[in-house]
């Protein structure tokens, strides 16, 4: 019976929509795609004004799941360290991490964000004052410059960023935007892991551990062989949440400029007036990582989760 | 995220309420009582609330100006900020009843999203503005340059056409929100910053020093400012085309908010017809015969409201004089 009323209710719902986007010249369907974009992206794989909207898309799409994948692994690190330096026998050090973690719990994430971008890179010196290292290596606000490994006729070459013109060329070239971006999801979602971690550990009773000495293990052996074994099978769900969270939160780069995939999907949806079916494509798109990230995840929950026999 | 609760807001309005939408403009402004206006919330000059909480600006003079002319009040109207990429789909789904935000007047723009202009009363076109220390001059020695701008902008479009057809390869860096993309290019994160050229003239004035920052001659694309109304309701359209005539004929003959009293004996036909005083100009437009009279009472005339809000910038008239004097103004006659 509710279930009918729903049905129709969603009927009716959809028939008003369809009635209403015709109304606005706002039809459902996807041949805009097809279009030359016209707009320039700043960063990502190849492309250029002249290539399609679908093309645009794409760009956004890497570029999005760039900095999940390096947030993913930076956060997990500082989230382990971070986790376990909570619970060291060294009050300074334990405090030290203590006050890391609350700070950063509580001040949401788009006010780090802007902190980032606006009060640590974009205070940077500027392209002709950079700060350098080994003659390598700048430092400046509009990025940081790295030197490159290519192959050139077959043999590995140093390819070092040179400043001509405006700004350096050559290298790999790291954006204040992305800087920014991942910085600021490694140390907000690094926070909340490291909780899951300390919770962990806590959790594996003091037992195993006073078992562990009693046989001869030390500090690191016991953390690495009988505690950790056993705090994984409590972490992954929760960390799971956490990776989840960082790939959607990824979405706040549209406040710094970064363009990724809501950045340039709210472009082409200014450009187009397509808003339907713009929003259709971007939750398909965040909806289908979050439930990779999830499988993927639920593989290893398998493999690490108590087997009883 | 005041952007993105308005985003989802509007996707919801357009699924609930678009058929409803377009009933009757005129009718629902008059029951309300007064007039939602669109505008800029963070352009002085164009349309910027100042921190005593008053609004002014060029912009929002016209909107106050349609006011006077539909309910005879030209401080009944509520403003609503709106973004660069907020704006269309605000009037499309009807939540403001008129859109004077410095929108540019483009073919897509009138068909495919379904707006109407009324005839432009800003007529500027694209330029840039580099930091002094620069050096820059012209559009080629920006080659390699980081460029801020703003999305959901044909200033956009704009700059990817010109720097393709002129060979120049640039980084765009694209923003939201305007303070943020004038903050970047402050801040030194961009070596140039690209928009209409009043624009530019506007974001200088309130730049730190104003003087350490250049508005380049290059002028790359028209950008004919106009206000816009949605799609299918006439006579709307009609009443904002005729409020913009009104003030730009005021002008041409010297009609001002001072004198206008004064030119009620006038013989003159066709200033008896724009006053109301014979003809019934205000009933084929669905108005009171005195409109005009209200509107140049309300706001003056388009050199007193252009006086007011852009040559305290130092925007010189250029394009936008009446004919009569070498500009593009051009009032349709009144009969």
């Amino acid at each position: 019976m509710l279930l009918a009323v729903l049905a129709l209710l969603a009927a009716a719902a959809y028939a008003n929509m369809q009635r209403g986007l015709r109304a606005l010249g706002l039809e459902l369907g996807f041949d805009f795609l097809r279009v030359e974009a016209g707009f320039d992206i700043a960063e990502g794989p190849a492309y250029s004004p002249g290539d399609t909207y679908a093309r645009a898309f794409w760009v956004g799409v890497v570029n999005t799941l760039r900095v999940t994948a390096v947030g993913l692994v930076g956060a997990t690190v500082v989230g382990v360290v971070v986790g376990v330096t909570r619970l060291s026998s060294n009050w300074l050090v334990r405090s030290l991490a203590a006050v890391y973690v609350e700070v950063v719990r509580n001040v949401p994430l788009l006010l780090q964000l802007l902190f980032w971008y606006g009060a640590v890179f974009l205070q940077l010196p500027p392209v002709r004052q950079s700060i350098t290292w080994l003659g390598v290596i700048h430092v400046t606000q509009r990025g940081i410059y790295l030197p490159r490994l290519v192959w050139q006729d077959g043999r590995p070459l140093w390819e070092v960023p040179v400043l001509q013109g405006f700004n350096f060329r050559g290298g790999v070239h790291l954006s204040p935007e992305f800087a920014a971006l991942v910085l600021g999801l490694v140390i907000y979602t690094g926070a909340f892991i490291a909780e899951v971690v300390r919770g962990a550990v806590q959790s594996v009773p003091r037992g195993q551990w006073e078992a562990a000495e009693a046989l001869g293990l030390g500090h690191l052996q016991t953390l690495r062989l009988v505690v950790v074994p056993q705090a994984l099978r409590i972490i992954v769900p929760p960390l799971t949440n956490q990776y989840l969270n960082l790939a959607k939160n990824s979405s706040l780069a549209v406040a710094i400029g970064f363009p990724d995939l809501f950045s340039v999907g709210h472009t082409i949806l200014n450009q187009t007036g397509q808003s339907i079916p713009v929003f259709v494509m971007i939750m398909a798109t965040y909806l289908s990582m979050s439930l990779v990230t999830s499988a993927l995840m639920n593989l290893y929950n398998r493999r690490v989760r108590l087997v009883e026999r | 995220m005041r952007w993105l609760g308005r985003a989802v807001l509007l996707q919801v309005v357009v699924l609930v309420v678009a058929a409803a939408a377009y009933a009757g403009t005129l009718d629902r402004v008059v029951q309300r009582g007064r007039l939602v206006c669109g505008v800029n919330g963070g352009l002085p000059g164009f349309g910027y609330l100042e921190p005593d909480g008053t609004w002014s600006g060029f912009d929002v003079d016209y909107c106050r100006a349609i006011a006077a002319a539909v309910l005879g009040d030209p401080d009944a109207v509520e403003f609503v900020a709106l973004t660069a990429a907020q704006r269309l789909p605000a009037l499309q789904t009807g939540e403001v009843d008129v859109l004077l935000r410095n929108t540019t007047f483009t073919l897509l723009r009138d068909t495919d999203n379904r707006l109407n202009f009324a005839p432009p009363i800003f007529y500027d076109g694209q330029g840039f503005m580099v930091h002094r220390a620069t050096g820059v001059v012209e559009l080629e020695d920006l080659a390699g340059a980081s460029i801020c701008v703003q999305t959901g902008t044909t200033t956009e479009l704009n700059l990817a056409d010109a720097m393709r057809a002129h060979g120049i390869p640039y980084t765009p860096v694209v923003f939201e929100e305007i303070d943020t993309t004038y903050n970047a290019y402050e801040q030194g994160r961009c070596d140039a910053v690209t928009s209409d050229r009043s624009q530019l003239a506007a974001r200088r004035s309130v730049l730190r020093n104003p003087d350490d920052h250049v508005i380049l001659e290059a002028t790359i694309s028209k950008e004919p400012l106009a206000p816009v109304v949605a799609h299918g309701d006439d006579q709307w359209y009609d009443i904002v085309k005729w409020v913009v005539y009104a003030t730009f004929f005021a002008e041409e003959i010297e009609i001002t908010s001072g004198n206008v009293d004064a030119w009620m004996t006038t013989d003159n036909p066709e200033v008896r017809r724009l006053l109301g005083l014979e003809g019934g100009m205000g009933r084929a437009l669905g108005l009171r015969d005195d409109w005009a009279v209200q509107v140049i009472k309300g706001v003056g005339n388009y050199g007193e409201i252009y006086d007011r809000n852009l040559t305290p910038l130092g925007l010189p008239r250029g394009l936008n004089r009446p004919y009569t004097q070498g500009g593009l103004l051009y009032a349709m006659p009144f009969r």
